[in-house]
């Protein structure tokens, strides 16, 4: 049976990690490369980059990234941040990345969607989706980091990705991001029971028992993270194994 | 020599990677000649049928690829590269290059479509280049799947929803429905497989 998939992200800028990674076995911890080569090593099923620098500099530097990664890591690699072109998706994907992530280019001009799948192949184009809870039954989309309402419906955004050729979408929750207090299920669920692709739930993860109700009580396809990992509290293979024992299918 | 079948529509980059962790160095065949020499072939593919098709016969290599396998050159399709030798493809109803007798076919499933992600190989029939593979989960990116018209011809098979064929072996010929290149310590070690099997039929 399809496995539930857990997906360390890795922000990068200029070509290196940003966030604090506290791992004793790794000399340099602010490679990505040799942080993704660990991860993958320890049973992540993909790995997530997302480039927090969009300056035409950092593009270059992490195509570079990209393709020094797909040289040591032989699983799934997502690339997304301040992608809005067909040629920097091509760009990336000839690199190494086996899919992007695209995110406010796609709000602002969705027919990069349509132009990214039919272009790639809808397998390679992933719609990330941040959104924040307005009232009680409704979510809405946000771009540039969080910071910019775009005045639509998180769900309805999710069908219409999906409609255009997205191939799946990484849904984040703003409200749940950073808080380790648990991903946003009702969120989750409301896009997992809204589109046929898969989700992959994000914002929010502090400790596996996290992951465990995204993918049951949320139904998410694949939970990615980024602290619980980076920090060490929580292994990747001590994670899977406990995901394992709550009766989740994962690849050990 | 190793020779990656290039028809444009591909993962290349990603095999020829794997191959070089695995210090196997390969050539890239564009072209029948490139073809024709090859010690064993691989043949990756990501994408739709038709336009795979298309670019295999504008480069003259679909005959080259047919002849290879006629003469027992040790073969890997992947994905794309193992429907493509079946006889016929639903999706967009091309005619495909007919070394296996069977089609290709949506998968009839109430699950979620592309089946992405890892899934188990199962119910694995001996061949050298499998061995060891039984139960290892395989990352997995694709909505049609190969029905050969001849069980034999199944050499294993993974379950979404409904079981469908996830790998085919005839003689020196192998096919696989997902991809090894991207499918960590379990995917290089049946690319080594391989490389050792072509080792072996060379020597033979």
């Amino acid at each position: 049976m399809l496995l539930k998939r857990i997906i360390p992200c890795l922000d990068t800028a200029r070509g290196r990690v940003v966030k604090g990674t506290h791992f004793q076995q790794l000399r340099d911890q602010g490679d990505p490369v040799a942080l993704a080569r660990l991860y993958s090593e320890d049973g992540a099923d993909e790995i997530t980059f997302l480039d927090i620098d969009a300056t035409p500099e950092g593009r270059a530097t992490l195509v570079e990234l990209v393709e020094r990664t797909a040289h040591e890591v032989f699983i799934p690699l997502t690339v997304g941040g301040g992608i809005h072109d067909v040629d920097e998706i091509r760009t990336l994907l000839r690199a190494g990345a086996d899919k992007v992530s695209i995110q406010t280019a796609a709000v602002q001009r969705p027919e990069l969607i349509t132009e990214g799948a039919r272009a790639f192949g809808s397998q390679c184009i992933v719609v990330a989706i941040d959104a924040k809870r307005v009232s009680k039954e409704g979510w809405m989309v946000f771009t540039h980091g969080g910071r910019t309402p775009a005045g639509v419906d998180a769900v309805g955004w999710a069908i219409e990705a999906q409609r255009r050729g997205a191939g799946e979408i990484l849904l984040t929750s703003i409200d749940a991001d950073g808080t380790r207090a648990g991903y946003d299920l009702d969120l989750t669920r409301a896009v997992v029971d809204a589109v046929q692709i898969p989700v992959i739930a994000s914002g929010g993860a502090g400790h596996p028992k996290d992951l465990v109700a995204v993918l049951t009580q949320g139904g998410a396809d694949a939970a990615l993270a980024a602290s619980i990992f980076h920090s060490g509290a929580f292994p990747i293979p001590e994670t899977k194994r406990y995901l394992a024992g709550q009766g989740i299918p994962v690849r050990l | 020599m190793i020779a990656l079948i290039d028809y444009g529509a591909g993962n290349l980059r990603s095999v020829q990677n794997a191959l070089g962790r695995l210090d196997a160095s390969c050539t890239i065949a564009s072209s029948p000649d490139d073809v024709a020499h090859a010690q064993a072939i691989i043949f990756p593919g990501v994408g739709a049928a038709a336009p795979a098709m298309a670019a295999l016969r504008d480069r003259g290599l679909d005959l080259a690829v047919t002849a290879a396998i006629r003469n027992g050159v040790p073969f890997l399709g992947i994905c794309l590269g193992m429907q493509l030798l079946f006889e016929w493809s639903a999706e967009d109803g091309a005619a495909c290059l007919g070394v296996l007798p069977g089609t290709v076919e949506r998968l009839p499933t109430q699950e979620k479509l592309p089946h992405v992600g890892w899934n188990t190989l199962d119910r694995v029939r001996p061949h050298r280049v499998l061995e060891g593979m039984e139960g290892e989960a395989f990352y997995f990116v694709h909505s049609y799947v190969v029905v050969p018209r001849f069980p034999a011809v199944a050499a294993g098979e993974t379950t979404h929803g409904v079981p469908f064929v996830s790998a085919v072996t005839r003689q020196a010929l192998l096919g696989v429905q997902f991809h090894p290149e991207r499918s960590g310590t379990a995917g290089l070690r049946l690319l080594e497989n391989f490389l050792r099997f072509a080792d072996a039929e060379a020597a033979a």
